[in-house]
């Protein structure tokens, strides 16, 4: 297993100072179940849009890649939508050290494919 | 090895949002970081980091080696030669401006004392030009891309060894270089380090993400995907447009301090430019 330990330290400030694209810190309220699971692959394949397959293994994906976990079992990992839901928004809020996107705070996708998109995880 | 957990998460990052400032040496620092790749990929033979994404890619590695039997960049080369062998306007050439050339690479990029910058090839070969009446030339490709390939070519073998002096601005240029690698930018939040350290080895669908550790060895570079070659801060700027993030100028301030910080991480490993990548 490779090491995990940080390598270099430098100022939180001077990073935070540098982070100057957030839009919607909080995810809004919205109607989960709304959306389209089926549209939501689509979004989730998109490489211009989720693109989610880049990192994540699922099923009926092809060649995904490997940095993220598998997404399988998901309403067992999260039983409440919402909370799958805000980790899609901003995951960097429940592991700061994340490497995932931001796709809500930044605004990556429109509110329409968000909510696809959570259908369709959460359908996993 | 290859974890699939979020855990592999940008360790050197994100988790300093949370750090104090913890204040490091380069020295320090370069040696946590070639620690850290050689322990990452121990099978990895430390000189190999200098072939990129090939040190750990063996099915990529035969492509590549069957691509260096007749390299993309060969004609980059003869052209530079030539250019360098070209006197100017006025009669002066290249090798006024650099007597120990052209096996020069090397010596970059260094802090310059009397300018209080990082002065880089491209920068210095423009100098060159401009201080004998010539317009300079453009830094992403093109002619410039071929006189720092023959350079390159002629100084293959040299030893990285980029040294901060013993001067405040050339720390301060080293911390800011540091500080780019490690930021978050863009739409997409990443910083260079997400793919390159912590996720280095991982698959990007198909793509296997070269380690950091080697990444300066080999500019410039015949870049399939350009079908053409391009220098290194050409390839900052792809890499922060493809996170979203407005991409600084080559040359730019921002762009040689990063130059300067990642190049002195690979001191010790050997120059073997110019490169030929997917």
């Amino acid at each position: 297993m490779p090491h995990r330990k940080p390598l270099f330290a430098i100022s939180a400030a001077a990073l935070l100072s540098l982070v100057a694209t957030s839009t919607l810190a909080e995810m809004p309220e919205m109607d989960l179940d709304g959306g389209d699971p089926g549209a939501g692959k689509q979004v989730a394949m998109d490489r211009a849009r989720g693109n989610c397959i880049a990192c994540h293994w699922m099923p009926e994906g092809d060649s995904p890649g490997a940095i993220g976990p598998a997404l399988v079992a998901m309403q067992t990992r999260y039983p409440d939508k919402r909370d799958l839901a805000e980790q899609i928004w901003d995951p960097t809020i429940k592991t700061p050290t994340v490497v995932m996107p931001p796709f809500g705070k930044h605004g990556i996708l429109s509110d329409k494919d968000f909510r696809d998109v959570v259908a369709y995880i959460w359908s996993l | 090895m290859k974890t699939t957990l979020t855990t592999i998460a940008a360790a050197c990052v994100g988790a300093l949002l949370a750090a104090p400032l913890l204040a490091s040496t380069p020295a320090e620092d370069q040696e946590i970081w070639q620690e850290y790749f050689k322990k990452r990929f121990p099978k990895v033979e430390e000189s190999d980091f200098a072939n990129g994404v090939y040190s750990i890619d063996p099915v990529g590695r035969e492509n590549w080696e069957a691509i260096e039997e007749f390299p993309p960049y060969e004609a980059a080369i003869s052209d530079g030669e030539e250019m360098w062998n070209t006197a100017f306007a006025n009669g002066k050439g290249y090798a006024d401006c650099f007597p120990d050339g052209p096996a020069i690479a090397g010596k970059y990029p260094h802090w310059d004392k009397d300018k209080g910058m990082v002065m880089t090839l491209p920068l210095a070969i423009n100098e060159c030009r401009q201080a004998n009446g010539e317009e300079p030339l453009k830094y992403f490709k093109g002619p410039i891309a071929d006189l720092v390939a023959y350079i390159a070519y002629e100084s293959r073998g040299q030893v990285i060894n980029v040294e901060i002096p013993d001067d405040p601005r050339a720390l301060e240029a080293y911390e800011k270089g540091k500080e780019f690698y490690f930021a978050r930018r863009g739409q997409l939040n990443f910083a260079c380090g997400s793919c390159h350290i912590s996720s280095s080895g991982s698959t990007l669908r198909t793509e296997i993400l070269s380690p950091a550790y080697g990444h300066t060895t080999h500019w410039p570079v015949y870049r399939s995907k350009w079908g053409e070659m391009g220098t290194l801060h050409r390839r900052f700027k792809g890499c922060n447009e493809q996170v979203r993030a407005r991409a600084f100028e080559a040359q730019s301030e921002e762009y040689r301090n990063l130059e300067y910080f990642m190049t002195y991480m690979n001191n010790g490993l050997e120059l073997n430019g110019p490169g030929a990548r997917k």
